[in-house]
């Protein structure tokens, strides 16, 4: 059990095993968004009744969580591997440990737990229960059986395994400031990202132009809901626009421009753009979709 | 007579449903075996991260043979009346008997029912009653069958076997069988068990305990004894002890070490931070009672290095979460307390009762008040007020909400408050329920008593009254509390005067005054000594003109119910209360459960039921009489129109007690005004005996109703004895 001694290792151990596993290798969405589950290869497929089986990284982008390049272990940008399998094999716990193992932790040392964590996405009108598993203390994943997307029930049920990659690569290397994590054997993860960082944290709570994101805000909201109006039904192109206003809320958030009331609104806002494209990829020939449970 | 040994086994419940689920199971499973006539010696459920587990013994081994009894029609019905009963019944003629009720002759069918099976019967209920169980959060995921069910996680073996053979049947596309598995990591492949002994044994050998409270055993004695050998003791945690017995199947505790840098930072965050995110128990010197350096963990895993790896990989994590509790607990520090109260009005109280920052300002302005009433210092009960709830606006509490109040403590003093205020600022929250203790020091007291009932006047005005068991905002224990905190410092309040005052400050505007003034007065003694004046004076205008106030009349009742609440376990008769609360006017708490006291122990003599009796007998002549002319009798009976010796008695004897009562309730001497009472009950039995009141002389009559009205009035200025049950 050789350990994933660099960054970019543990991001191909863990794209090679679940290859192996049957799962297509898809790469980062290119819209900004607050987690792997935004991409339209786990929201949207996670519903309807077609097998799937995916892995990929995915770039998360958390303005609020910008410490301009401070803090040891908190990014306004990171990446998430994310795992999502329909229907849920009922092996997929002994999936998951295999991966554990792949990446050099072995269980017979390590104090490895799944704690109860159900997970919950008001913005996607998405909930599942499940764990975050512990290792030692640590939660290296989260585990979810996807319940609910856009406040439709998944038939079949997915499973959702989401690693945090910079902190489980903190743990394997053991290291405990993330930008001495060694990115390759030449690079280390600061200097791919300290200054984007820094710059980032700025724009996300300094300069932001706030009057253009609500423009921003409201553009996309507009554009979502005229793409899947009527008999329009282009499901996809309209979801990218949920993201693009999922992340202007965000970034608002972050500018401390949004009141606690105003708050539940926004988030209210694109659960309805969520749902709105959650039914309309229903009705297109990837989703096609008939309710079996009440 | 049979065992039945039964192990639902799935992916990892979640600790805090553990237990509920095994008794939910054995209560399930037991009223479903009953309802068949199955009945049985005795039965054993254990749950775990993994499984669920049910052993029963001594079950019959099928279940007992039934007659059972069909009335059919009269012999002389119609043919074909008979031939459809006896069709329905499954009987001939022949089989049937015949009985008389009297009124004819009738067949009765007696149909023998064999009882079946016991391992038929339980393949058939097993499966509904799994579906049954009440899980506090269930899931769907993807089965092997056509009808799945909801459980709380993926179900994957069921073990069911009566007396060794497998009792077979299906749930959640799980067929049963007699395997299980042992520990995820310590223990390979499949087992076979076939009743409980050898279940457990083998489970054992599996690592795994199917007990919890063995499980709960371990744990506690492996903590003890790893603290001793390092002088220390854990700190009792029985919430933690059962959570990390719901984590286990195999617990081994390690000790780890917190670093030195840490131990700078209070006690209470270091415990709060490895208790809720990490489920460490906290060590301390048992001698001195320090905290320690060390935690305990306890693991999931006899490890193949003893525990090194795993010891190591939880004190990183401790170290980058008390990195992440010290950061807060030193910017916090950077800003006073006193420059964060502004910071409360981006925090929602309620929709309707404003911010917390309006909060702050009214627990200040009631907490001046009652500082007024109760010759407190006021200044120090502003202060405290305005500072008590300014720590929600800090990184550790926001972290840790059960952290508030402590926190508030910590930078009060660090800050340079005075100790009471300090003090306050952290107790005000006391007591936090029926077995906390209530504060005592003069600035806790009116802070919390003002925290408390601000929170219950201006939510039961913003329409939050609790109903049924719904109490989101815990208002029954706002008000028990404040109960709590007069009776046990024997404080003497008129509660209307805090309550309207909350009431005044609930109108937007009016607060705003007051408000505005508060920061005008800064720290000038005497300005500040005109607010609470000045807001006692509007509290009191209210109290006078209060007649047709509803929330104070609600929230007044509602103290009455807690009252009796309260007062029950302390065998306090809840009728007394009743009889004393009806009086109306009566807002000072201490001085109530005085006179609820006295009366009840005046009602224990003979005096006081013989009294008692009296004044039902005079009420019900009044009631009736009343009812009947259709008017009162209120007035002075005239002495002139007093004809027998007894009336006359009980005339002079009632217009000294009269005065004598009202002296000793004046002095709230309750005791002596019921032994002046007592004094009536001679004369009151004599004139029973020997008066007529409904006299043939109307003028007569009418005077010995005023006499009796005259009693009741009386005895009412002591409690209302028309409450009074017995």
């Amino acid at each position: 059990m050789a350990k994933a001694k660099t960054f970019q290792e543990l991001i191909l151990t863990l794209q090679n095993f679940w290859a192996s596993k049957g799962c297509l290798i898809l790469q980062p969405y290119d819209d900004q968004m607050g987690a792997g589950t935004f991409h339209p290869a786990t929201t949207l497929r996670a519903l309807g009744p077609r097998p799937w089986r995916a892995a990929y990284v995915q770039p998360s982008r958390r303005p609020k969580d910008g410490r301009y390049g401070e803090n040891p272990n908190r990014l306004q940008h990171y990446y998430q591997f994310q795992v999502i399998m329909k229907p849920a094999p009922a092996d997929i716990q002994d999936l998951y440990l295999e991966s554990v193992r792949a990446i050099g932790l072995d269980p017979a040392v390590h104090d490895i737990r799944f704690v109860e964590d159900d997970w919950e996405s008001p913005t996607l009108g998405a909930w599942g229960l499940g764990w975050e598993v512990w290792c030692d203390g640590m939660e290296i994943s989260q585990f979810t059986y996807f319940q609910q997307v856009g406040g439709i029930d998944c038939d079949p049920v997915s499973a959702e395994i989401t690693y945090g990659l910079e902190r489980l690569a903190m743990y394997v290397q053991n290291v405990e400031f993330v930008y001495d994590l060694a990115f390759n054997e030449q690079f280390r993860y600061g200097e791919v990202f300290h200054q984007a960082e820094q710059e980032f944290s700025a724009y996300n709570f300094e300069m932001a132009d706030t009057d253009i994101l609500f423009r921003h805000f409201k553009d996309a909201e507009k554009q979502c809901q005229e793409l899947i109006s009527g008999n329009k039904k282009l499901a996809l192109p309209a979801y990218d626009q949920c993201i693009k206003a999922s992340h202007a809320f965000n970034l608002l958030d972050a500018r401390g421009v949004i009141s606690v009331t105003e708050r539940a609104a926004y988030i209210a806002r694109v659960r309805a753009l969520a749902k709105a494209c959650c039914e309309a990829w229903l009705a297109t020939p990837m989703g096609e979709y008939k309710p079996r449970f009440g | 007579m049979a065992d039945l040994l039964l192990e639902l086994f799935s992916e990892e419940i979640p600790a805090r449903m553990q237990a509920q689920a095994a008794k939910d199971l054995e209560r399930i499973v037991v009223g479903a075996l009953s309802d068949r006539g199955l009945m049985f010696e005795g039965a054993k459920t254990f749950a775990g991260p993994r499984r669920l587990t049910l052993a029963l013994v001594g079950l019959p081994s099928k279940q007992p043979d039934v007659s059972e009894e069909k009335k059919g029609p009269r012999v002389n019905a119609a043919a074909k009346a008979i031939d459809g009963f006896l069709r329905s019944a499954g009987v001939t003629l022949e089989q049937c008997e015949t009985r008389d009720d009297g009124k004819g002759a009738f067949y009765v069918a007696v149909v023998q029912r064999k009882g079946r099976a016991t391992a038929d019967v339980l393949a058939e209920i097993l499966p509904e009653c799994f579906a049954k169980l009440p899980w506090p959060k269930s899931m769907r995921w993807p089965q092997s069958t056509n009808a799945p069910v909801r459980w709380v996680r993926p179900l994957h073996t069921i073990l069911c076997t009566l007396d060794g053979d497998v009792v077979p049947f299906v749930f959640a596309g799980v067929a049963s069988g007699n395997r299980t598995r042992g520990h995820r990591f310590l223990s390979k492949g499949e087992i076979e068990a076939r009743r409980y002994d050898d279940y457990v044994r083998k489970l054992r050998d599996a690592f795994v305990i199917v007990d919890a409270e063995e499980r709960k055993d371990i744990v506690l004695h492996e903590v003890k004894n790893k603290a001793f050998a390092l002088g220390l003791e854990p700190i009792a945690d029985e919430g933690l002890l059962d959570e990390v017995a719901g984590l286990a199947e195999w617990p081994v505790v390690l000790i780890g070490t917190i670093e030195n840098q840490f131990m700078d930072v209070p006690a209470e965050i270091l415990q709060t931070s490895m208790r809720t995110h990490q489920k460490y128990f906290s060590l301390r010197d048992p001698k001195t009672g320090q905290f320690a350096n060390r935690f305990a963990v306890v693991a999931n895993m006899a490890a193949a290095d003893g525990g090194k790896t795993v010891v190591a990989g939880n004190e990183r994590v401790l170290r980058a979460r008390l990195s992440d509790a010290k950061f807060f607990w030193d910017q916090d520090r950077k800003t006073p307390l006193a420059n964060r109260v502004a910071a409360l009005a981006e925090i929602v109280f309620h929709a309707k009762a404003g911010s917390m920052l309006d909060r702050a300002h009214r627990v200040a302005l009631i907490a001046m008040l009652l500082a007024d009433l109760l010759k407190g210092d006021i200044e120090k009960a502003k202060r405290a007020g305005l500072l008590a709830k300014a720590d929600l606006t800090s990184g550790v509490v926001g972290e840790f909400p059960e952290l508030q109040g402590v926190m508030g403590r910590y930078y009060a003093l660090h800050d340079g408050e005075t100790p009471e205020v300090a003090d306050a600022v952290r107790d005000h929250y006391r007591p936090l329920g029926p077995s906390d203790q209530v504060p005592t020091a003069a600035v806790s007291v009116t802070v919390a008593l003002a925290d408390k009932i601000d929170s219950l006047v201006t939510l039961w005005h913003a329409g939050e009254k609790p109903t049924g068991s719904k109490d989101p905002f815990a208002l029954r224990r706002s008000a028990l509390g404040i109960i709590r905190i007069l009776l046990e410092n024997k404080i003497r309040l008129n509660l209307l005067v805090p309550i309207f005052a909350a009431l005044e400050l609930s109108d937007g505007q009016r607060e705003r005054r007051f408000v505005d003034r508060l920061d005008g007065a800064l720290s000038n003694a005497i300005l500040v000594k005109g607010i609470a004046d000045d807001l006692l004076r509007a509290a009191r205008t209210r109290t006078a003109s209060a007649g047709g106030n509803a929330t104070a009349a609600e929230v007044m009742d509602f103290f009455a119910d807690r009252l009796k609440v309260a007062l029950r376990e302390q065998g306090v008769r809840h009728d007394l209360i009743d009889a004393v609360f009806s009086l109306g006017g009566e807002d000072d708490i201490v001085r109530l459960v005085t006179r609820v006291t006295a009366l009840q122990q005046f009602l224990k003599t003979e005096d006081g039921t013989n009294l008692l009796a009296g004044y039902k007998r005079a009420a019900n002549i009044l009631r009736i009489e009343e009812k009947k002319d259709g008017r009162s009798y209120p007035g002075e009976p005239d002495p002139a129109l007093l004809s027998l010796p007894e009336e006359k008695t009980l005339f002079m004897d009632m217009a000294a007690g009269r005065e004598l009562i009202a002296a000793e309730l004046e002095r709230e001497r309750f005791a002596e005004a019921m032994s002046a009472m007592a004094k009536l009950r001679g004369p009151v039995d004599a004139f029973f005996d020997k008066v007529t009141v409904n006299a043939p002389d109307a003028a007569l009559r009418t005077n010995r109703l005023q006499l009796l009205a005259r009693l009741r009035e009386t005895l009412h200025t002591v409690a209302d004895y028309s409450k009074i049950e017995g």
